[in-house]
């Protein structure tokens, strides 16, 4: 029940930090990324505030138990493998077309009108095919 | 416009603030594709109460927030249908493929210095640079 109560807590915390900051705007999102016109460098902010809270974070799991049990995540791989790359990529690519990424997407759900849940249904589509395209590329990497 | 990065740093904050308590409750990392993928692809069959719990978190709480300030924030969002589609699509395989989004690779993972994580978001935002470069700049179309 309280890892329930926690992920509950935690989603509501990102889900408010999304819309205050503007982040469900797709227009800030794509003004962040068109450094060629109007640049809008409120994304920078927003990653930066979310940096701060998040290092502190990491820094106290160093001997400690998660409250609600189980372990931390093991450290970092520092693998740079093809679906890495190309799955930034494509990732990428679909974000700055329409300046929606998974989180905003989803905190956008409740005030967007059809264009956002059209968009979330295709990316669950996407979510869902990305399997198949992983085992894919790791066919290609073993032939190569 | 003057107070938007203010907004955003306290928004930031916020988001942070999120990812501090999944992590440090949960023991999770707090990544908005993984979280969702894994209840869509059936790899997060056994903590989908604790997924589906922060999703309705992150949708109910813009939600109660609109509710509550008596507005709806807007979205900007094209309504091209065909480009909506293709996004989701590209969106939904590719932080998958990648097993990281903004807030996984991005915040959880810069935040703890993971190459992979600041590889990832150096590569995501470098083609989302490029395509509204090519896309809106040279092209016009978006």
């Amino acid at each position: 029940m309280l890892r329930i109560i926690l992920a509950l807590l935690a989603g509501s915390l990102f889900g408010a930090g999304l819309m205050l900051s503007g982040m469900t705007d797709t227009a800030k999102v794509q003004g962040f990324l068109d450094i060629f016109g109007h640049w809008d460098p409120t994304l920078a902010f927003v990653m930066g505030g979310a940096l701060l809270p998040m290092a502190l974070a990491w820094r106290l799991t160093a001997g400690r138990k998660p409250a609600a049990g189980g372990s931390f995540p093991s450290p970092p791989s520092a693998e740079l493998d093809r679906r890495l790359v190309l799955g930034s990529v494509l990732f990428g690519i679909g974000w700055g077309l329409v300046g929606l990424c998974p989180g905003p997407a989803m905190a956008s759900l409740s005030y967007n009108s059809w264009q956002g849940a059209l968009f979330l249904a295709a990316m669950a589509c996407g979510m869902i095919a990305a399997p198949a395209v992983s085992r894919h590329l790791d066919r290609g990497a073993a032939n190569a | 416009m003057q107070a938007d990065w203010i907004w955003g740093l306290g928004g930031g904050l916020l988001i942070g603030l999120g990812g501090a308590v999944y992590l440090l409750g949960n023991g999770r990392i707090m990544g908005a594709s993984g979280i969702l993928g894994g209840l869509l692809d059936g790899s997060g069959r056994n903590t989908a109460a604790e997924r589906i719990a922060f999703i309705a978190g992150v949708i109910g709480m813009p939600l109660l927030i609109a509710l509550l300030t008596g507005g709806t924030p807007d979205t900007h969002v094209t309504s091209n249908a065909a480009v909506l589609v293709l996004a989701g699509l590209l969106v939904g395989i590719g932080t998958r493929v990648a097993n990281g989004c903004t807030s996984g690779h991005g915040v959880c993972g810069i935040s703890r210095l993971s190459l992979r994580g600041i590889a990832a978001t150096a590569v995501f935002m470098l083609a989302g640079v490029l395509t509204l470069a090519v896309l809106r700049q040279m092209l016009g179309v978006i």
